[in-house]
């Protein structure tokens, strides 16, 4: 078995090596213009996501508005939910009033799915109908969901609704049915056209431009550059869930 | 013992044979096409694997976000939901509701998704 | 092994009783209906209170299903006589038991309807699938284990069909702890104490239910069981009370020191209305010192002594799963330690909830189906403790 010269084929390596690197120089040239043409132009639609983009948001506590419920709003209207408030009704995002016990400062943020990296909810699912796409968005997968609401224990956040009753009407893009949990889907029909969130697009609207929306993995988005400049944390960081939803001046 | 047998096996034929010849020839149901015009596919061949087409492609489109493609439920609701009532479903003439009745098959997508085509703002108008 | 004074109406009690449970599995099939039609709305559940009464029946079952096979187990493994002749009887029981727990479990989910896609869509990571894997392999050790005992050939391998029976077992009721345990956001649940909590509770009611199960056989077939066996199993009982008012004093207190979850204490033990008196009256009084009371104070065994200090800790064993499960979805979540807050979804608040009809009979509706599975089951199969041997034995 020693004996045999395993390297029968004619000596490569100059050649690899010289092909791979100028490659690379090449590629090294022309990414930057071809990585502005992906942002441009986004993901085709029959192209797989991948998890060369992480999808996030930036809440900036300070300029969320106490009295102000216009990302719920657009999300109800977005994704066809009633806006109701009885405990059996959905909520995918909702105002939450915060109050310093030490301090007593009073402020006002949004809490919706934090599409954690590692989620309870992926974990505890029976049937892996919550999971998280390749692009970092947790979903619920409504075909193969069981209805039996483990997510909705295991969830830090309390973001997941189960859907109590018979649902008619529901918004084309946005299917929700009885029996089956929900949350949150970081607005997937829109970003998968090249969109941004609901919320954040509300949220801009209203001028008060609390909710950022963007790609964390891209280092010169708009939420990368302001995460490495501005001080933000994760709800809960404690859990090591590593959540694509950060909050700054809390 | 054995009378009861035959007796039993002579009643059990008679009565298999009316109801063979009582039986109706099988109507196919009369649908409601819709916007009707050329499907993506056969319809024969719709009819026999349309569930497993629209199977495979919701797995593609929940997992990996490919959306638009041939066999989108959401076109398939487009083109087929009646031109009156907007709706695949409704009345044993709508588009999936008339098979899927008289082949006693559960309709599980529209729980979820909704059996109305888009109405755009201005068509509504 | 019948007496002579059989009652000559047995047969008409038999269809009664049987008629009797077939009613109240109609009443759970009707709730069911009522549910997967309407949705969760008809019940008294809701986002912040998603798992109900359905759940607190369904634990109940499947934990003392695990319990009551621990009998057979006592005398399959260690060997113990009277154990040994009771368990084909233990067996069916916990057979029947758990199709009922599982019934009320399944038929509660969202989509009852899509149950197989458990089997098809598998999770390695959930316990929730894993359970599902466990539960059905405990059918067919069970059927396996019952095999060995009334199959005088297979005698031989009762201990190894056994020792594999009560390995699963614990396994299984570990899992159960464990869908709690791997919460580790509620403060009720995130506690590593809860699998061996549950294996202890499951000896508990498990006792209890096979007790009342054996009372009402002998009672109907006009037998007498021997006071010396009689005691030693309501010792038996006794001591895993103790040892379940143990654990859950522990767990109790690991809360309290070790996470420092006082604000979740003081409102299941102190504030919380409803849940601390259930807990206390129902779960410490009624359903643990009461049975301990009624179990070493006597100082001759009386079956309906036994059978009541058993009914008690049945009745204490849904006082703690009400506690348990929903005074811990009860109580709000800590999102944001240090801070008050409040939301339209109820943060911060505790959930209000009520049992409703619906989920009663459903729950009801599972009891009855373990209950019809428990008597046909031990009419057509020889599954009576047959005592006289060991009981001459003792006498010589």
């Amino acid at each position: 078995m020693n004996e045999v010269n395993l390297d029968t084929k004619p000596n490569l390596d100059r050649r690899d090596f010289l092909t791979k690197s100028s490659i690379g120089l090449a590629g090294l040239a022309i990414a930057p213009g071809m990585m502005l043409f992906d942002l441009a132009h986004g993901r085709a639609q029959d192209e797989a996501v991948s998890n060369k983009v992480r999808w996030g948001m930036l809440i900036d506590n300070t300029k969320c508005e106490s009295g102000c419920n216009d990302c719920v709003t657009a999300c109800n209207t977005e994704n066809g939910l009633s806006g109701g408030t009885k405990p059996t009704d959905s909520q995918w995002i909702r105002k939450v009033q915060l109050k310093d016990t030490l301090t007593g400062h009073v402020s006002s943020l949004p809490m919706m799915c934090q599409h954690c990296e590692h989620p309870p909810c992926v974990d505890v699912c029976p049937t892996q109908a919550s999971f998280k796409r390749a692009d970092g968005i947790v979903l619920v997968d409504k075909h193969i969901c069981i209805g039996c609401r483990y997510c909705v224990m295991a969830c830090p956040y309390q973001a997941r609704s189960f859907v109590h009753e018979v649902l008619t009407d529901q918004k084309t893009e946005v299917p929700r049915g009885k029996g089956t949990v929900e949350s949150c889907t970081l607005c997937v029909h829109r970003i998968d056209k090249g969109g941004t969130t609901a919320c954040a697009e509300a949220c801009s609207k209203a001028g008060h431009e609390a909710i950022l929306f963007g790609d964390l993995n891209d280092p010169e988005s708009a939420i990368s550059k302001r995460i490495r400049s501005v001080a933000s944390i994760q709800v809960r960081a404690d859990l090591g869930l590593n959540t694509g939803v950060r909050y700054e001046g809390i | 013992m054995k009378i009861g047998i035959r007796l039993t096996a002579i009643l059990f034929s008679v009565f298999i044979a009316t109801a063979v010849c009582a039986a109706d020839k099988p109507q196919v149901p009369q649908l409601d096409v819709g916007k009707g015009g050329q499907c993506v596919e056969d319809p024969k061949l719709m009819r026999k694997i349309h569930m497993n087409l629209l199977k495979h492609q919701r797995d593609e489109t929940m997992h990996k976000g490919i959306r638009g493609q041939k066999y989108s439920l959401a076109d398939c609701v487009e083109c087929h939901a009646s031109n009156k009532t907007n709706s695949v479903l409704g009345s044993n003439e709508a588009f999936c509701q008339g098979c899927h009745t008289y082949a006693a098959v559960k309709l599980d997508c529209f729980e979820c998704h909704t059996s109305k085509r888009k109405v755009t703002a201005e068509a509504s108008k | 092994m019948q007496s002579k004074t059989f009652s000559r109406y047995e047969s008409r009690y038999f269809y009664a009783l049987v008629a009797l449970g077939a009613l109240f599995v109609f009443l759970g099939y009707l709730a069911m209906h009522t549910m997967e039609e309407h949705g969760h709305i008809v019940t008294g559940m809701n986002n912040q209170i998603v798992w109900g009464i359905p759940h607190v029946f369904a634990i109940f079952m499947i934990v003392a299903a695990s319990g009551v096979l621990n009998i057979g187990s006592i005398g399959t493994i260690f060997g113990q006589k009277p154990y040994k002749a009771r368990s084909p009887l233990a067996g069916l029981v916990a057979i029947a038991l758990l199709v009922g727990g599982l019934a009320v479990l399944m038929l509660d989910l969202g989509r009852p309807d899509r149950i197989i896609i458990a089997a098809t869509h598998f999770n390695p990571t959930s316990v929730f699938a894993w359970n599902i894997f466990l539960y059905s392999g405990f059918f067919t050790l069970a059927a396996l284990y019952l095999w060995t005992m009334l199959e005088k050939r297979m005698n031989v391998w009762s201990k190894p069909v056994g020792l594999a029976m009560f390995a699963w077992r614990v396994i299984l009721t570990s899992g159960t702890g464990m869908i709690f345990a791997f919460l580790v956001v509620r403060q009720a649940y995130g506690s590593a104490l809860l699998p061996p909590m549950f294996i202890v509770l499951s000896f508990a009611w498990g006792m209890a239910v096979f007790l009342v199960v054996q009372a009402a056989m002998y009672a109907w077939n006009n037998k007498t069981l021997d006071p010396a066996i009689l005691s030693r199993m309501k010792n038996l009982l006794g001591l895993f009370v103790v040892s379940s008012l143990y654990l859950v004093a522990i767990y109790h207190m690991t809360n309290l020191y070790f996470a420092k979850q006082t604000g979740f204490e003081y409102f299941i033990l102190r504030d919380g209305g409803t849940y601390p008196m259930v807990f206390w009256a129902g779960y410490v009084l009624l359903g643990s010192l009461l049975p301990l009371a009624l179990i070493y104070l006597p100082s001759r065994v009386n079956s309906k002594v036994v059978v009541s200090a058993s009914l008690l800790v049945i009745i204490g064993s849904f006082a703690l799963l009400y506690v348990f499960i929903l005074g811990g979805q009860a109580y709000p979540l800590s999102i944001f330690p240090g801070y008050e807050v409040s939301s339209s979804f109820r943060d911060g608040e505790i959930a209000k909830y009520a049992p409703s009809l619906p989920e009663i009979m459903l729950g009801v509706g599972g009891l009855a189906i373990a209950f019809l599975i428990t008597i046909i089951s031990t009419r057509v199969i020889n599954s009576i403790p047959h005592d006289a041997a060991a009981v001459a034995k003792n006498d010589d």
